[in-house]
């Protein structure tokens, strides 16, 4: 994919991660760009997830800025941070859904919240989005009724409800087997095609990093940093870095653990 | 494994008797069967050579042992995980303690803070939440609980009549057994009992449902969609019980003089009639109202708990047990110091 006009969408910089006074990781800086699937990488525990949560807004950086276009998230106050939120989708690792509701009013809540759709039409827009994602006739159904894969499924149909600009996706095919896996892999590409969204992914599956990937950040746990950021098929060749090699080629090259 | 492990001591005893030791070798021959005995007790003896400059030869040993060792040994043990108890002394315990009371108390302050800036933001009509979860509380909260309180009121009624007509009988009073159950029913038991039971009952519950979604995310999920856990969860909770609770307060009161009347009628011969006067009587309704206000402050106390200790879970399912048992130990204890200032402000005042 070509994009002579790539425009930052997402800014990081010089972010530095802790809980108290233990760091996660430093120094991070990276654009994502409009349009991108943009790939957080890493081995277990290098603190992936906890940047999604500092993207999503539900964790202050110890230091270092988030932009949003122009608007750094969390230099402005919540309201303010939570209109940006709200252009935002998020898949978490378990879907998340709201147990106590059905699949119809757990993509109906933030529609009835945030836009002037009178119920009629809310229940339209919430058939066509579990539609979308393969879930057509599941509205009556409680998130515990459906398997797993069903409910990550349905998860992306409520991250979709109010059509956000950015989606982002927690371990997307973590728990899936892979034809469901690779499935949401093909959904991913042609949300992002067909809406022209951004999207970010977190994820250490290398079957999915390299099926949607166009660029990336490596997060390392040893050094707390990145060590490699750019298109994940061009690290696999040409970086030089040992790590990197190792984690893009399941360990069959580089040097011992 | 169901035996003993082979020790490594009698190894480590023969190596200090005898002779310089330069190597140790295993006759693995008759070894037919083995299991993770066996390993655990190779890899100490391995470790013993180590320490001692001697030479462990472990080819003899059947194949399947030879790789597990090499496997278990691959990896060298993690230092510096951070995870060695660190010798506290006592004074680092106090401060800790301390700042770990301090937190805790601003943490209170918070939740307390935000519960009423939500309640303002119902008034303004701004806070949304869903009629349906809030009648769904409301009915987890009132009339699915009345079972419990009817079985324990009448006999916490009972059991007052009890020890007082024993006592009453040896001077001919056994009527005041009115006076003694609708006095102690009205002001404290009524509204003390039915809240004892919605701690253990409710606020448990509402603690392990807003933990549970703690853990599945449900909640940072409503955060990133810009919806307040307090004003969707919180608010229809608390409200919800501080509704009921008073309700409940009478219920119970009626309950605890109808035990207290079965006890009179059975056991002293006293008319039903006589019993119904007597109460009339001896407890005016300005009584059943100190019950009463003590159980909706009961109600705020138990509903706060509850969703303090639920929000407040960490992302486990030992942290929801936690966050359960917290919850019902926070109401308890409140609802006690909270009963005695309220019976102290209520002497003041004459009532």
């Amino acid at each position: 994919m070509t994009r002579s006009n790539a425009s930052p969408h997402i800014v990081v910089e010089n972010l530095t991660m802790a809980y108290g006074d233990f760091v996660i990781q430093r120094d991070l800086s990276f654009t994502i760009n409009r349009g991108d699937i943009f790939i957080i990488m890493g081995g277990s525990g290098c603190g992936k997830s906890t940047l999604m949560r500092h993207l999503i807004g539900l964790k202050a950086p110890a230091k270092g800025t988030i932009r949003f276009g122009e608007t750094s998230i969390w230099e402005v106050d919540s309201d303010a941070r939570q209109e940006i939120m709200r252009g935002c989708g998020v898949l978490y690792q378990r879907g998340a859904l709201w147990s106590s509701m059905t699949l119809a009013e757990n993509i109906a809540l933030p529609l009835s919240e945030y836009t002037d759709l009178e119920p009629d039409q809310i229940r339209r827009v919430v058939s066509l989005k579990l539609a979308l994602v393969g879930l057509a006739g599941f509205e009556a159904f409680y998130p515990s009724e459906i398997s797993g894969g069903m409910q990550k499924r349905a998860g992306l149909a409520r991250a979709m409800a109010l059509d956000p600009e950015i989606l982002f996706f927690d371990e997307p095919s973590a728990g899936l087997d892979p034809i469901s896996a690779h499935r949401l892999d093909e959904l991913i590409r042609e949300l992002r095609d067909s809406l022209g969204a951004t999207v970010v992914v977190v994820t250490h599956e290398l079957a999915s990093i390299f099926a949607i990937g166009d660029n990336s950040v490596f997060l390392d746990a040893d050094s707390k940093t990145m060590i490699a950021r750019g298109d994940p098929h061009r690290l696999r060749d040409e970086s030089d870095d040992p790590k990197v090699q190792q984690f893009l080629t399941r360990g069959e090259s580089g040097g011992g653990i | 494994m169901g035996n003993r492990l082979p020790s490594r001591k009698p190894v480590a005893e023969a190596l200090d008797q005898g002779a310089e030791v330069r190597k140790i070798t295993f006759d693995a021959a008759e070894v037919t069967d083995w299991d993770s005995g066996l390993l655990a007790f190779l890899t100490e003896v391995n470790r013993l050579g180590e320490k001692r400059n001697i030479d462990v030869r472990l080819e003899d040993l059947p194949n399947g042992i030879h790789q597990l060792l090499k496997l278990a040994a691959a990896v060298p043990e993690k230092e510096d995980t951070g995870r060695e108890e660190k010798p506290s002394s006592r004074l680092a315990d106090i401060g800790r303690w301390a700042q770990q009371a301090a937190s805790e108390s601003r943490d209170f302050f918070d939740f307390v803070g935000n519960t009423v800036l939500s309640f303002l933001r119902l008034i303004t009509g701004k806070a949304r939440f869903r009629r349906v979860d809030f009648f769904l509380t409301l009915q987890e909260c009132g009339p699915t609980a009345l079972p419990i309180i009817t079985l324990i009121s009448v006999l916490v009624g009972l059991i007052l009549a009890f020890v007082g007509a024993i006592q009453l009988e040896m001077f001919g009073a056994q009527i005041y057994v009115a006076n003694l159950v609708g006095l102690a029913m009205a002001r404290e038991m009524g509204a003390m009992m039915a809240a004892i039971i919605m701690a253990g009952r409710t606020g448990a519950a509402f603690a392990a449902q807003l933990g549970t979604m703690q853990v599945n995310e449900e909640i940072d999920a409503l955060i990133t969609l810009g919806i307040s856990p307090m004003d969707f969860l919180v608010l229809p909770r608390i409200i919800s019980l501080t509704i009921m609770m008073p309700l409940l307060c009478i219920y119970a009161d009626l309950m605890g003089i109808l035990g207290g009347a079965l006890v009179a009628v059975f056991m002293l011969d006293l008319s039903p009639t006589a019993y119904y006067l007597q109460t009339r009587e001896a407890v005016p309704l300005i009584h059943f109202a100190v019950g009463i206000i003590k159980g909706g402050v009961f109600g705020v106390i138990v509903a706060v708990a509850g969703c303090m200790r639920g929000l407040e879970c960490g992302r486990s399912a030992t942290a929801v047990g936690q966050a359960t048992t917290r919850a019902v130990v926070t109401a308890i204890v409140w609802i006690i110091v909270a009963d005695a200032a309220l019976t102290f402000i209520f002497n003041l005042m004459g009532i």
